[in-house]
């Protein structure tokens, strides 16, 4: 009987392509204004890490003002001073840890004719590239040998390796960044965690940096952080020792423990850590320690938009505006097709045969807007690149992937059988005789 | 057997009250062929759509072969209705978008026929009403006789003990209104219970059995008297 119905479907739109192309058209529409928006959304509040969600925890230490908190209510500081960085990745208590920092470094391509450029990078230690599953073309990363030595290495994006060296193996080869050599351990993979959960103090769409070396080997050059940095009271002098001593905050911690249930005996070395600087006077709040997971932190650090909030919104407003206008070209339609209706009751149609009739015919043109609302979205996309021209992640966007496809597909099908339900049971409760006697 | 006993038909609005059918009471026997007229408004139609269960009833009782029509619930009505009934309306009533043989299928499909059997009726039926070369035809492409033949065929299709006709021939002219009753003849001889709304006169003589409707209400005799009494009423 469903092959019946699909076939009668089928006549119903040829009969009535103008009305049936309104309806797949208000759908499609619909549909390509929410899934548009839901994309943005879906990328931006993803979770690139989800699958170690359970053993990766971000570290805060409460090492603030003790008049006030560092964010209301009583939020611990989003990153970690250098002292308490450096003490807590050599104390090693984690199955691996990890410290970073974002700077910025002149790149000398090699070649006469090349121009320098400014990169940012990332100072790290070794445990960065296991920790994140961060794939790798060519090599590998360093070592903790070569973090404790503070060994001249570099580990590129597999974008950089492409503009400094075509995209080949340039494993063993020399980076010049600010006149200073620099050999490439490894390459990556193509790797575009969005939102780059690692940091999300500093525009988490962006994408990873592009040249990753150790930590130490920054620390020994002085470089400063480009990222975030802020201070409750200001260091000793304007050194950079004293800077490093200081209780200003740069620095992203994250451990990898074995399992989840090892979380509190890592809370609690943070906070018999954080009692032993206080008998130094540092520490001068409450305990306030904290261990988050990834999707944890994501959601501390609000990373989607506010405006994408709205536009999603609207975008669902938009939505069921068009369903309102598909609810009313098939009540239309219904209108029209009473004497069908009639008449398929007269020749022993029950109510149920015909409400899975409309139900079905509502089905197709269900799809129809779907796989339109498709090549809405698509557009919706490519005008959302305007929109949030700034974010490097719109890249990921437009790629358009199976099951954002499947979803839009389902959303127009469940769409059309809402907007149907209300014509289709004024359709089944048409009296027969009422119309068939106008005849 | 198809029996009404004192079956009332009011339909209501805020401000008025209308009755369709008074007391109506009525039986036909299997096998007959009867004949309904009556002025306009008298309650013929009426009377036809609660017989083709296509209305409630306000009161009195309905039996169908002795099944109490008011205790079914829709399904079971449908059920009936495409197991007993078979309709022929005086506008064809064809779905344009339907070929000859899927206009004849459709009560088929209700009754969850299989396909070979769907065939073989449609094919049996469509020969019987002499339009068997024409499956792939469209209804518009159609003459208006051929048309009713069809609306036969599907009536036919389900096999149905009655065959409810509301001015079978009201839009056809006289040489197609004849081959139409010869089939309605026809159809009837070979067992089938026609019930045949209509207001003329010369059809209504085809019939082994005439009722006159009159507001609403029942009564038995021939045309002419029939006629004759509403003209000096």
């Amino acid at each position: 009987m469903f092959r019946y119905y699909l076939k009668l479907g089928l006549l119903s739109i040829r009969a009535n392509p103008a009305l049936s192309a309104l309806m797949v058209a208000a759908i499609a529409i619909g549909i390509g204004a929410c899934m548009s928006i839901v994309t943005v959304r879906h990328v931006m509040s993803g979770n690139p890490i989800a699958h170690k969600n359970d053993v990766l925890y971000h570290v805060q230490l409460d090492n603030w003002n003790p008049d006030e908190p560092y964010e209301e209510p009583n939020e611990p500081p989003e990153q970690v001073t250098y002292l308490d960085a450096t003490a807590l990745h050599q104390a090693g208590r984690a199955l691996r840890q990890t410290i970073s920092f974002k700077s910025d470094r002149v790149i000398q391509p090699d070649g006469d004719n090349a121009r320098p450029f400014q990169q940012e990078v990332r100072a790290t230690t070794a445990d960065f590239f296991a920790m994140f599953d961060v794939p790798f073309a060519y090599g590998s990363g360093w070592d903790a040998v070569a973090d404790q030595t503070e060994e001249r290495v570099v580990v590129l994006s597999a974008e950089m390796n492409r503009r400094l060296y075509g995209g080949e193996n340039s494993v063993g080869r020399m980076v010049t960044m600010n006149k200073e050599p620099y050999r490439v351990v490894g390459v990556l993979d193509e790797w575009l965690p969005i939102p780059t959960f690692y940091d999300l103090n500093n525009n988490p769409y962006q994408g990873p940096e592009q040249i990753f070396l150790p930590f130490s080997l920054a620390i020994s050059g002085e470089w400063g952080s480009s990222g975030n940095n802020s201070c409750w009271k200001p260091s000793e002098n304007g050194s950079y020792e004293a800077y490093l001593a200081s209780e200003c905050i740069w620095i992203q911690m994250w451990v990898e423990l074995a399992s989840a249930a090892d979380r509190d005996t890592y809370l609690q070395f943070l906070n018999d850590y954080v009692e032993e600087q206080k008998s130094l006077g540092r520490f001068p709040r409450e305990l306030n320690n904290r261990l988050s997971t990834p999707a944890e932190w994501l959601v501390n650090r609000e990373v989607v938009d506010d405006t994408v909030n709205v536009l999603l919104s609207l975008a669902v407003l938009f939505l069921i505006v068009c369903l309102l206008n598909t609810i009313g070209l098939l009540l239309a339609k219904v209108i029209r097709r009473t004497s069908d209706i009639s008449l398929r009751r007269a020749l022993g149609a029950s109510k149920s045969a015909l409400f899975t009739q409309y139900i079905v015919e509502a089905g197709m043109i269900g799809v129809a807007g779907g796989l339109a609302g498709i090549g809405m979205t698509w557009l919706g996309l490519r005008g959302l690149e305007n929109v949030f021209s700034e974010y490097d992640f719109i890249a990921y966007l437009v790629t358009m992937d199976w099951s954002m496809v499947l979803g839009a597909v389902l959303l127009a099908i469940v769409s059309a059988l809402a907007a149907a339900l209300y014509p289709t049971w004024r359709a089944c409760s048409l009296s027969p005789a009422s119309t068939l006697r106008i005849q | 057997m198809l029996q009404m006993n004192k079956v009332s038909k009011v339909y209501r609005t805020d401000t008025v009250e209308t009755h369709a059918l008074r007391e109506f009471s009525l039986t036909v026997e299997e096998g007959e062929f009867v004949s309904v007229t009556g002025p306009s408004g008298s309650g013929k139609t009426t009377f036809l759509n609660i017989a083709g269960m296509l209305e409630e009833l306000s009161s009195g009782t309905y039996e169908l072969d002795g099944r109490d029509i008011s205790k079914l619930n829709d399904k079971e009505r449908s059920k009936v209705r495409n197991e007993k009934i078979g309709f022929i309306f005086q506008s064809f009533n064809l779905i344009p978008e339907l070929d000859i043989f899927d206009n004849v299928d459709v009560p088929l499909r209700y009754r969850g026929m299989k396909a070979e059997e769907r065939k073989r009726r449609i094919g049996r039926c469509l020969e019987m009403v002499g339009l068997a070369s024409r499956l792939k035809h469209y209804p518009a492409q159609l003459s208006g006789g051929q048309q009713q033949r069809v609306a036969i065929a599907r009536a036919l299709a389900g096999e149905p003990r009655f065959l409810l006709a509301d001015e079978p021939t009201g839009n056809l002219d006289t040489h197609m209104t004849d081959s139409v009753l010869d089939l309605l003849t026809e159809i009837n001889e070979s067992g089938t219970t026609i019930i045949m709304v209509t207001h003329e006169l010369t059809l209504a003589d085809r019939a082994g059995r005439n009722i006159f409707v009159r507001d609403g209400q029942v009564s038995d005799g021939p045309p002419e008297l029939s006629f004759a009494a509403a003209a000096n009423s």
